[in-house]
């Protein structure tokens, strides 16, 4: 009799699930690498290079060819002439050379002792250029009977250059300096504490009116459905579109909210809303409370009405008042979902760039992280440190990350 | 608390909160539906909200009909609890006085139902707190929703001189007929809004189709399949849901600018399904786990292929799911205006995110940019409305994000 025991290790069944498993995910797991592993380590990479926005373009050899003097009539001298600069007013070329056909119908007259002239073709030799490095070429000709005759114009040739050049993104510079000028001085400072504010604010207050607004509708009545789609317009509309409708409102020379608390005898004159430093960034959080508490209202009425109302009809036998109820009853067991809630919406605060940057721009005191990072790298043009601050973001992130796995593990749900 | 619990403390109070509340409500109302002036007066709210309070407590129905005409009365001679401003017209005032003395009123009957004149029991007087929450809570939330959507519309119906004159002043001559919609006109004739329109279209439902292309598969493996560092990959997905945009967008815009990419749709379609991806696969990989796998089982015991049983009963069965997850991508793409933004510059090539971030310049009238935002946001409000609950369900499914 054989021996009968449970087989051990992975069977040929199990194997095959894997591989099916690992053949489904494949797209996935190549796009997302293409597109968000690839770029992070990108990231790091550019974030120790001085790179500047001009930088992204290697330096290559700019050439313009005309004919100077008459060519209008047998004999007559003119010259042709290569006008040629580096494109990097500081980056070298090196080993620079043009090749060019001479049209048929004019002769060389005198060389330029870089170029040698073989049949109709040029070949010049330019050495090496510095940064910024510009030069005129001039091949003095002679103009023949075959030259009036055809149509062809030195131009119409285009000129071959060679060049090598070391692109900044890819050779062996590296530097630290992104690093420090992102640390440096109180800006640095300023932006984090900016970033913090409008992500603690902006995300306790989302989830304080989504609460609210839950409570509003956790019971049927008429118009609920509505009121329920209503109030999940902020989320669903294109944020450029709502965050002009706030500028256009809140604008200080023409907009309602200044006329009307002028007319109600609020304030005197009108208020910049967006322009003003402490109050710009109340505004861009009030904005993201606005625009995100239909997420978290949403969640939390879901989670709301899974709970057994057996349990309030219980409490409201027992004597306990509404106000009671909702504290030791209805808190308890929302408490899961607002702090998954919270730890969520608190990592997608910290990543929000669309809204600010429409509002503001990054002015007024509102700059975080995030808009410093396109502040840094399109406004100033140094993409290095840009990615310097991308790199100090995508650290937060990582904390941030570890700390909601080991939290999201004992929670429930997501 | 404990003073609270005297009906002859809870309804004045609440009688001049809720009268306070429905002055500003209306004030507010009036003021943007006419443009005149209107507005809230504590003191008059005071007064006259304590007096509507103490009337509307538990009674004769007489009682708040008769306060609210006195109110209403008085507010139309000037010291009620809204203030009604010089030469505003006849029905405008009446109106205004009338709906605040009698909202007020009406609330307070509501509000006040159980309420006695002397002591109350706790029940009672947190029913009846609750209740002026309640109220308070509808209209504020239906006013900080609706307001910036009523702006947006009307002043995409204006013209710049009469935004100016009187920034209050949201009513429109209707005289002027098809006249209205002249930014909405010239959008579509010069500033070529119908190709974004077009351009957003094909880019959105492009992106849901290739998202789903990618994220079906993998949901069904993460959620059924059993393979090694499934948990590893199932929380890598999250993880990578939580990169900003704004650190990638970098690197894809460097990337883009070498390809020569930039300035193509082709390379904001190659873009835009990754971002989406790792939403789309959490949403139905959890969709996926609450299917009966007995079903499956079975179809795998009549002999078809694992590729067959996804086919032909997994996907059937998660039609919904495909729904709000489609709708959800969907609502992704055509919102997006990071990636858009920095790599499109060709304005032939816009979509309409770009497009109104174009138009956002001193040289053109607010109303082109409001009548951008309307063409940009009623397309997603109206299959978000006529498909509300797939939505509400796609979002829930496992969608936090931003």
């Amino acid at each position: 009799m054989s021996d009968l025991s449970p087989p051990k290790g992975t069977g040929p069944l199990a194997r095959l699930e894997a591989h099916l498993a690992w053949g489904l995910l494949a797209p996935t797991i190549s796009a997302v690498a293409l597109v968000v592993i690839l770029p992070l380590l990108a990231i790091f990479w550019i974030s120790v290079k001085p790179v500047s926005l001009s930088d992204l373009r290697a330096p290559e050899v700019v050439i313009r060819e005309d004919i100077r003097g008459d060519d209008e009539a047998v004999g007559d001298a003119a010259s042709i002439r290569y006008r040629l600069r580096n494109s990097s007013q500081d980056q070298p070329i090196r080993g620079v050379t043009i090749t060019d056909t001479i049209p048929e119908g004019l002769t060389v007259s005198e060389i330029d002792p870089r170029c040698t002239l073989n049949g109709r073709d040029l070949f010049c030799d330019l050495g090496d250029w510095d940064g910024g490095f510009r030069e005129s070429l001039m091949i003095p000709v002679t103009v023949e009977q075959a030259y009036l005759d055809n149509a062809l114009r030195p131009q119409d040739s285009t000129a071959q250059t060679t060049g090598r050049a070391s692109s900044m993104l890819t050779n062996g510079t590296f530097t630290f300096d992104n690093f420090k000028r992102v640390f440096d001085g109180d800006e640095f400072w300023s932006v984090l504490w900016v970033t913090l504010f409008y992500t603690v604010f902006g995300t306790i207050g989302a989830l304080l009116f989504g609460l609210f607004a839950a409570l509003l509708l956790n019971k049927s009545f008429k118009g609920q459905g509505i009121l329920r789609g209503l109030y999940l317009f902020p989320y669903v509309s294109p944020v450029i579109a709502v965050a002009f409708a706030w500028i256009l409102l809140f604008d200080p020379f023409s907009g309602s909210a200044n006329a009307l608390l002028i007319q109600m005898g609020v304030t005197q004159e009108a208020i910049n809303f967006f322009g003003q430093r402490p109050l710009a960034l109340i505004m861009v959080t009030l904005f993201e409370i606005w625009r995100y508490f239909p997420l978290s209202f949403l969640f939390i009425l879901a989670r709301m009405q899974s709970i057994d109302t057996d349990m309030y009809e219980a409490a409201d036998m027992d004597g306990a008042s509404p106000f009671q109820q909702f504290w030791y009853l209805s808190v308890p067991q929302l408490l899961g979902i607002l702090s998954v809630l919270f730890l969520l919406r608190f990592i997608w605060t910290f990543n929000k760039f669309d809204d600010i940057f429409l509002l503001t721009g990054g002015n007024a005191g509102t700059r975080t992280l995030t808009v410093n990072v396109y502040e840094q790298a399109f406004a100033v043009s140094n993409i290095g440190a840009g990615a310097a601050v991308a790199v100090v973001i995508f650290g937060c992130l990582l904390a941030f990350s570890f700390f909601f796995f080991r939290f999201i593990s004992q929670e429930e749900g997501l | 608390m404990k003073y609270l619990r005297f009906g002859y403390v809870t309804a004045p109070l609440l009688g001049f909160l809720w009268t306070f509340v429905i002055a500003l409500t209306v004030a507010i109302t009036m003021s943007f539906a006419t443009g005149s002036a209107f507005r809230p007066s504590g003191l008059g709210a005071l007064i006259w909200g304590a007096g509507l309070g103490f009337a509307c407590l538990p009674g004769p129905m007489w009682k708040p009909i008769v306060a609210a005409i006195i109110v209403a009365a008085a507010g139309l001679f000037g010291f009620g609890p809204i203030v009604i401003g010089q030469g505003v017209s006849g029905l405008s005032s009446v109106l205004g006085a009338g709906a605040t003395a009698g909202f007020a009123a009406l609330g307070l009957w509501i509000i006040l139902d159980d309420v006695d004149f002397g002591a109350i029991n706790r029940h009672v007087s947190e029913a009846a707190l609750i209740k002026f929450f309640t109220g308070f809570g509808y209209i504020f939330f239906t006013a900080i929703v609706l307001i910036p959507f009523y702006v947006m519309v009307l002043t995409s119906l204006k013209n710049q001189a009469e935004l100016i004159q009187n920034p209050l002043d949201f009513s429109i001559d209707l005289s002027k007929g098809w006249d209205l919609f002249r930014s909405y006109d010239e959008l579509f004739r010069q500033f070529d809004f119908g190709i974004y329109l077009f351009n957003s279209f094909i880019i959105s439902v492009l992106t849901v189709f290739i998202t789903l292309l990618f994220a079906v598969p993998g949901a069904y493996a993460v959620a059924r399949l059993r393979f090694r560092g499934r948990a590893a990959f199932s929380r890598s997905i999250l993880l990578i849901y939580m990169v900003p945009m704004i650190v990638l967008a970098l690197p894809i815009y460097i990337a883009f600018s070498m390809l020569g990419l930039r300035n193509s749709l082709g390379g904001i379609i190659m873009i835009y399904p990754v971002t989406t991806i790792p939403v789309a696969l959490y949403m139905l990989q959890g969709y996926f786990r609450g299917l009966p796998a007995e079903i499956e089982e079975a179809g795998l015991m009549d002999g078809l292929s694992r590729l067959k049983v996804i086919w032909k009963i997994t996907l059937p069965l998660s039609l919904p799911a495909m729904a709000s997850v489609s709708l959800y991508v969907f609502m992704i793409a055509w919102n997006e205006f990071l990636l858009a933004f920095m790599l499109l510059d060709d304005p032939s090539k816009f979509t309409l995110t770009r497009g109104i971030a174009s138009l956002n310049s001193s040289e053109i009238p607010r109303q082109h940019l409001m009548a951008g935002s309307v063409i940009a946001t009623v397309p997603i409000m109206a299959l978000f409305l006529g498909l509300e609950r797939f939505m509400t369900k796609g979002l829930t499914a496992g969608s936090v994000k931003g």
